[in-house]
């Protein structure tokens, strides 16, 4: 008997405890409204993250000076995912079924938004996507905008691919980390090197955890490949280029880069130095390029990003995470409703202005005009911060539209 | 039947519940603890029973995920055939695993079954098809009535599924497996001697074990809609399978009930509150704190307190 | 996969570089478990906490060898008190307790692990020094320099031990409480002191090789899993007790993993180590040179 009393009693016990827990999800919500987000602030993205928070916290800020979004002040929710993708799921249940949030962010990165995209589509929720790539490709959600200037595969190689033809390279490498990101950008420029008629004579996987890339790299030097297309997270791309640095990789590269994350984020860039040079990577913005209000936001931000002693230059970053709020507001107030359907349908169908030029989206909801820039570093001194916010550290070769220099090559000259 | 009909009164509030209108959360959080009382309850029978501790609670689980997830991905299978495949798998896998570490003494044998988790977790690792390290989004099925949500769903199987692996080890208790394991856990050579079939009994208490953790871990993947690698065989699954045990009590079926209760509501709570990672300080400290200072677990210093009052 | 003679020759040279340095790392586990039999899971947390204290250290300007040596001290006197508690609780009380002694060690790597994360956080950290980054060139092939010093580290640190063991009084007698207790308590020695003793030095020896873990590459708090199977793996091939045994089975572990590496990818790299374990468990327990 004193078993089975023992079993009711200590199922009615834990049901009290975790009923009992939501005790702040249920309050009166007329004169906020609450927007959340899980942000990689620590691990592979985190420096990222961190920098992109400034943004969005500003732009909360800026909203609530005008008033809120229609006469309520915008409550902002973030917690940190530590760029690991299995602490998304739960963050979003959290947001969603204990803070009650109204509007929900993705994380930065594609790797911690991947567990959200099936949860939005079942659940019925607009997402606003910060910088994945192609993470939407298998749910197909509907109510998805993606505030990143790529959109395919070939949008991101094709200017990597294009310089390469132009200095008669034939062969490439391809390193991919085994993860959402660089898994799939890999398998849009493997199809894009066949029909341009490369040949590849390297492809390899990595764990995202591997932290000594030397047999890699040499197997790669070994290969003898004209270009090296390198796919990976912000721990791998600096490990990847200490590697290259004391390992070499053959003074018959002509190019080397295009997909590294991380290679934007101020810290890296910094603690790096002279190891960048000679690099070929992707960016969204370098000093010199002109978009409407860009130097007075990254003006404002530097100071606020200073005082959170964060990455105070925001190049990368920030301006699309304020490009995200700047979207919301102007759809909000054109719909003047926070259904996500009524949003959703106006964010599709019109152009938005933002800090980081005009946005109009696809039918899948990434940019119908993409924007990704290949950039040469040149030139780079070590130590050195102020140097980055001049012109010509980072030489843009492609599109033609933003160009500034042409490709020096081979890779191990232009690391001279 | 002392035992059959709370078990179905469990059953039948947890469905109760799930029909209504309590919090999404509450349902969220309590599928972590019934995984936690199926994990507990299925180490018990290897670890607490027969006396080998194992390590390997997180490889069983982690390939019942993906035993689901191929099935799913592959057939379409609908729930309950993913997780009887999960068991099956799980349990050839324990099988396989006995056959292979059960000669070797105390803490060889842990170590082993750490080896077992890392090599099941580099062969999906390697495994395009369930996404290698990437990991693989998965779409759930439309949820059937009555049922608001498929979380709700889930925690009603989770229930069932605690109240049979409670079930199925209370019979192994009382039986004479049970009564074979006791023995060669106080003396393996003595029991050898007295001609229990010691050998056949660790295989058969491995076997089950694996099977249950494969059940356990089987809806996961529809739970989190989501699948990789690293969280699927992570090292935590097996030491809180092996803490919640220790500090309910392992002699008895009834300790990693209360014992996974404590640790999973402990850890919800602290999620919730604080930050996730506290959670494995959480464990950590109470698997010490008990094995230090209380080595017979919850139950043991609740036969203490009664004797002591009476 | 591609193969060549000179990769070939290529992995080799840097498995037995790895080799050595893995040997360095389980050196301390080789005296704690091999000769001690106290099941010290905790192992390569306890290395990972001299990682991070390298770290520490680093970050004021010490360099990090010179941080691993002088860290030594202290983590000596840490391994005493460990082995005291685990001795007065579990080991004193019989085999029953000692598979409980299993679940503590167990129970405080995570402790350890999960108090780095809310101190330091989940990122990677390194430490700079002037022979990180730079790699020796010997015609085409290239070894980079926190290697060579790991591996020169790595020789020192088996060779004094080894000799320590063998040349010194306490040094025999740990060998001896670790063959027949009985007897050396009948010549008047006392065990628990020495093993005590014993325990120190190995948690020394983990002090130091935490810093050239740092050195060798990026560490960040739940690196110690991965090297559960790296240590357990090269003692257990050793056999247990052996010092010099150890360096062999490392060299074993850094060889094949680097082959592994090279010619299969790195994904397959962390099976290794386990896989060599269970081979090991399955075919001969008391490992090459076991007593």
């Amino acid at each position: 008997m004193e078993q089975s009393r023992r079993k009711v009693l200590k199922a009615g016990a834990a049901l009290a405890v975790t009923a009992g827990l939501p005790v702040r999800a249920a309050r009166a919500q007329q004169n906020v409204v609450k927007i959340g987000m899980s942000m990689p602030q620590t691990g592979s993205l985190g420096a990222g993250g961190q920098a992109a928070l400034v943004a969005l916290r500003l732009w909360v800020d800026d909203v609530n000076a005008k008033g809120g979004l229609l006469n309520r002040k915008v409550e902002f929710i973030a917690y940190d995912d530590q760029t690991n993708p299995a602490n998304v799921p739960g963050i979003y249940t959290k947001l969603l079924d204990v803070d009650k949030v109204d509007l929900i962010i993705a994380p930065y990165g594609t790797v911690p938004t991947a567990p959200l995209m099936p949860m939005a589509k079942q659940r019925n929720l607009l997402v606003m996507g910060n910088f994945s790539f192609q993470v939407n490709a298998k749910v197909k959600h509907d109510m998805w905008f993606n505030n990143a200037p790529w959109n395919d595969a070939s949008s991101w190689s094709d200017g990597f691919f294009a310089n390469g033809k132009r200095v008669g390279a034939k062969s490439v490498a391809f390193l991919a980390a085994d993860q959402e990101f660089a898994q799939n950008l890999a398998n849009g420029a493997r199809a894009l090197a066949k029909k341009d008629g490369l040949k590849t004579v390297y492809d390899q996987n990595y764990p995202p955890t591997t932290t000594d890339f030397s047999s890699l790299i040499r197997a790669i030097r070994a290969s003898k490949p004209d270009m090296v297309f390198v796919m990976s997270y912000p721990n791998d791309s600096v490990a990847i280029v200490r590697a290259v640095n004391e390992i070499g990789v053959g003074s018959g590269v002509k190019m080397f880069g295009g997909g590294m994350v991380g290679l934007q984020f101020t810290p890296n860039m910094v603690n790096l130095g002279s190891l960048l040079n000679g690099i070929v990577n992707y960016n969204s913005y370098v000093p010199g390029m002109k978009y409407p209000g860009i130097e007075d936001f990254l003006a404002r931000y530097s100071k606020r990003a200073v005082e959170a002693k964060v990455d105070p230059l925001g190049f990368y970053l920030p301006p699309f995470n304020y490009a995200i709020g700047q979207m919301l507001e102007q759809a909000i107030r054109a719909v003047n409703s926070f259904e996500h359907g009524k949003i959703a349908q106006y964010l599709h169908g019109n152009e938005m202005k933002t800090v980081v030029g005009p946005i109009k989206y696809g039918k899948d909801g990434e940019w119908a005009n993409p924007r990704v820039v290949q950039a040469q570093f040149r030139g780079i001194k070590d130590k050195d911060m102020d140097q980055w916010r001049r012109p010509g550290k980072q030489v843009v070769l492609f599109p033609e539209q933003y160009k500034t220099g042409d490709l020096v090559q081979p890779f191990e000259k232009a690391r001279g | 039947m002392r035992f059959w009909i709370p078990a179905m009164v469990v059953v039948l509030v947890a469905a109760g519940v799930a029909l209504s209108p309590v919090n999404e959360y509450f349902f969220y959080a309590s599928y972590i603890v019934l995984t936690f009382v199926v994990l507990a309850t299925a180490w018990n029978i290897l670890g607490g029973y027969a006396g080998y501790v194992n390590f390997g609670t997180a490889a069983f689980f982690g390939i019942g995920s993906y035993t689901a997830t191929v099935l799913f991905k592959w057939l379409g299978a609908p729930l309950v055939v993913q997780i009887a495949a999960a068991a099956a798998v799980s349990g050839l896998l324990g099988f396989g695993v006995g056959m292979l570490t059960l000669r070797l003494r105390g803490i060889f044998f842990a170590i082993a079954t750490v080896a077992v988790i890392f090599i099941m977790e580099t062969l999906m690792i390697n495994w395009r098809y369930v996404g290698g390290a990437t990991g693989l989004q998965l779409l759930r099925p439309e949820v059937m009535a009555p049922f608001e949500s498929y979380t709700r769903m889930l925690f009603v199987v989770m229930a069932a599924m605690a109240v049979g692996a409670v079930a199925l080890a209370r019979w192994v208790q009382v039986s004479w497996i049970g009564r074979g394991l006791r023995a060669l856990r106080d003396s393996e050579e003595a029991a050898e001697c007295a001609g229990v079939p010691t050998l056949k009994l660790k295989l058969f208490a491995c076997t089950l074990s694996g099977a249950l953790m494969g059940a356990a871990g089987a809806p996961m993947p529809m739970y989190l809609s989501f699948i990789e690698p690293v969280s699927s065989f992570n090292l935590t699954w097996s030491v809180n399978a092996l803490a919640a045990s220790m500090i309910g009590g392992t002699i008895h079926w009834l300790g990693p009930v209360i014992g996974a209760v404590i640790l999973g509501t402990l850890q919800q709570v602290v999620t919730v509150t604080i930050s996730s990672e506290v959670n494995v300080l959480v464990v950590g400290v109470l698997l010490v704190l008990f094995v230090v200072a209380a080595p017979e677990g919850v139950l043991g210093l609740l036969q203490r307190w009664i004797r002591f009052f009476k | 996969m591609f193969f060549s003679w000179d990769l070939l020759f290529e992995a080799l040279m840097f498995g037995v570089l790895l080799g050595c340095f893995y040997a360095a790392v389980s050196i301390g586990l080789s005296v704690s478990f091999g000769l001690l039999d106290v099941p010290h899971v905790a192992h390569p947390a306890v290395m990972v906490l001299g990682s991070y204290c390298t770290y520490l250290l680093a970050s004021y300007g010490w360099d990090p060898l010179v941080a691993g040596t002088v860290l030594m001290a202290p983590f000596f006197v840490l391994g005493m008190l460990i082995y005291r508690f685990y001795y007065e609780t579990f080991e004193k009380r019989g085999t029953e307790a000692g598979v409980r002694g299993l679940a503590f060690f167990f129970g405080v790597a995570f402790i350890i692990e999960v108090g780095l994360i809310m101190v330091f956080g989940v990122d990677q950290r390194t430490v700079n020094a002037p022979y990180i980054g730079d790699s020796l060139r010997l015609g085409d092939y290239r070894i980079p320099h926190r290697m060579i010093v790991a591996f020169g580290v790595a020789l020192v640190l088996t060779f004094t031990l080894s000799a320590y063991l063998s040349k010194t009084f306490t040094g025999r007698a740990i060998k001896a409480v670790a063959q027949d207790e009985p007897a050396l308590r009948l010549m008047g020695a006392n065990p628990v002191r020495i093993k005590q003793w014993a325990f120190g030095i190995a948690t020394a020896a983990s002090a130091l090789a935490g810093a050239m873990l740092i050195i060798v590459g990026p560490v960040e708090p739940a690196i110690d899993r991965l090297y559960i199977g790296r240590t357990f793996a090269i003692v257990v091939l050793a056999g247990l007790g052996s010092m010099t045994g150890t360096l062999a089975a490392g060299l074993i572990l850094g060889i094949a993993e680097s082959i592994v590496l090279m010619f299969f990818g790195a994904s397959w790299a962390p099976a290794v180590a386990f896989g060599i374990l269970l081979l090991v468990l399955g075919v001969r327990p008391q490992g090459l040179f076991g007593r």
